[in-house]
């Protein structure tokens, strides 16, 4: 089955980025002895995460979907649980969980035009529609609004991830859907963690103080000079881009990413509340992980159909 | 034991895989829940989930042992919904209406105390308003006088009130959080033990 879904640089890029892991794991051992430390938790949970995307790449198309769809549960899931809800409004909660499996469905049949508009069109136009038949109008259309932006965001967003698994790939033998998938998590998560790094190690200056005061220049333009060299690595193994598109691409991911997470922190702020939840310990909640991919994952997506399927 | 090979496929197959997938609770403390009986486990209530989580977080060899106290007037009625109840729930029915004093409502729950079941209680007698704590009613220090010797472990439920609040059938998922606080013991003054189950069940931790 690994030999449908994988190409061998997909398998190599994978296997380096369990031996990254190790040595981060060594490394944060080092830095950080206290053994239930943040810095430890957080290696942990990556453990956990890095074995279940790999998990999912390389079991079957079909798993792959299943995984992505869980993901975007459990991110609708915590944004339903952080903002506040309307009683009226649990069934209209039911239908827009059921978006998901239909969603990822149609990423399984590959019906693209279903896929782009089945949220932003028919989701927009038909939960509305279920609140009113409930007839509550206190507080509608700040119910309406909160429950479109989490499906953007946590269901339509992130499921362009899964549509690059099976964009039509017959014009470039060599590029694979996984290895499209790999590209785009591996550069977003490595683009959030150098941000962090630089930040740390040279951070002065504050990015945007009322939004996320722990980010600076200093990591903003860290991370984007390290992203844009791991695309320039990274771009040849797995995707069909040249020197100009992977530095493109590169790029486009960084700042996407910035801002995803920037947005993220401004919905927390708003909420007041400091993690999104607690399902990933060092991290917070899975909104916390995926926050950048929300951004990222639809831009990157587009760049690659429009450029080269 | 037929009815406890039942508690364990319907805690197994399908309350754990509920909670697990469909909800999610994040349990904060679970090192100092009771490894063994007798205990009261005391919760805030807003859902009949309530009862199933606090014993799905529970080690499952402790299964057979956990007898939520529950109110008989609904869960006794109907002949299915009876058998359920008693037979794969194991409830304690407490009549929670009519004239009945306290020591003959209660005997029941001291009574498997004594037995060395844990006993899941909720003080405020009934599901009350989401992320509310209602009054608690004194059944609990009636029980703590009457069993000085056994633990009472306070956890503060957040969240299942939306899974499935009071009056509808049809959960709807949500993040869900237990705090469990250190064990209490009766210490032969009442208001200090109110005080402590209010702080842990409705305070924020």
């Amino acid at each position: 089955m690994m030999s449908v879904m994988l190409s061998s640089p997909v398998l190599a890029v994978l296997g380096g980025v369990w031996g990254l892991l190790l040595l981060a794991t060594v490394v944060v051992w080092w830095i950080a002895p206290a053994p239930d430390s943040e810095l430890r938790q957080r290696i942990r949970s990556w453990w956990i995460i890095v074995a279940l995307c790999s998990l999912a790449l390389t079991f079957s198309r079909t798993a792959a979907l299943v995984f992505f769809g869980f993901v975007s549960f459990l991110a609708l899931k915590e944004y339903l649980t952080l903002v506040p809800t309307r009683n009226a409004d649990r069934r209209v909660l039911l239908w827009a969980y059921l978006s998901i499996p239909m969603q990822y469905y149609w990423i399984g049949i590959e019906w693209y035009g279903m896929f782009i508009i089945f949220i932003p069109v028919y989701l927009f136009l038909l939960l509305p529609v279920a609140m009113v038949l409930a007839g509550e109008t206190q507080g509608y259309l700040r119910a309406a609004g909160t429950l479109h932006w989490g499906l953007m965001s946590m269901v339509f967003s992130l499921s362009h991830l899964a549509f690059l698994l099976v964009l039509p790939q017959a014009q470039y033998p060599a590029v694979s859907g996984p290895g499209l998938v790999l590209f785009l998590l591996l550069l977003t998560e490595l683009n959030d963690v150098a941000q962090f790094c630089w930040g740390k190690l040279f951070g002065k200056h504050k990015i945007s103080p009322t939004v996320s005061p722990n980010k600076t220049v200093e990591g903003f333009v860290g991370g984007v000079a390290t992203t844009l060299l791991l695309s320039a690595l990274l771009a040849p193994w797995l995707t069909p881009f040249d020197l100009r598109d992977s530095l493109l691409a590169g790029a486009l991911i960084a700042v996407a990413g910035f801002f995803g997470d920037l947005s993220l922190s401004a919905l927390k702020r708003d909420l007041g509340i400091k993690d999104s939840g607690h399902l990933l310990p060092g991290h917070g909640g899975i909104l916390d992980r995926v926050d950048s991919l929300t951004y990222t994952a639809p831009l990157f997506f587009h760049f690659t159909r429009y450029l080269y399927f | 034991m037929g009815p406890v090979v039942l508690r364990l496929l319907f805690y197994a197959l399908i309350v754990k895989p509920f909670l697990l997938l469909a909800v999610g609770v994040s349990v904060r403390g679970r090192e100092r829940l009771p490894r063994q009986g007798p205990a009261l486990i005391v919760a805030n209530h807003n859902s009949h989930l309530d009862a199933l989580v606090l014993a799905a977080i529970l080690p499952l060899r402790l299964l057979p042992r956990i007898r939520p106290a529950a109110s008989a007037e609904y869960f006794l009625r109907g002949r299915w919904r009876s058998w359920f109840a008693r037979q794969v729930i194991g409830i304690i029915p407490v009549a929670t209406q009519g004239g009945c004093s306290r020591a003959e409502v209660l005997s029941e729950v001291g009574d498997a105390l004594a037995a060395g079941d844990i006993v899941i209680f909720f003080p405020e007698g009934t599901r009350g308003e989401p992320e509310a704590l209602g009054k608690l009613k004194s059944g609990i220090v009636w029980l703590a006088q009457q069993r000085p010797t056994v633990p009472i472990y306070p956890v503060r439920l957040r969240g299942l009130g939306k899974v499935l609040p009071k009056g509808d059938w049809l959960p709807v998922p949500f993040f869900c959080d237990a705090w469990v606080g250190e064990p209490l013991h009766w210490e032969g003054d009442r208001q200090r033990l109110m005080g402590s189950l209010a702080a842990n069940l409705g305070g924020t931790l």
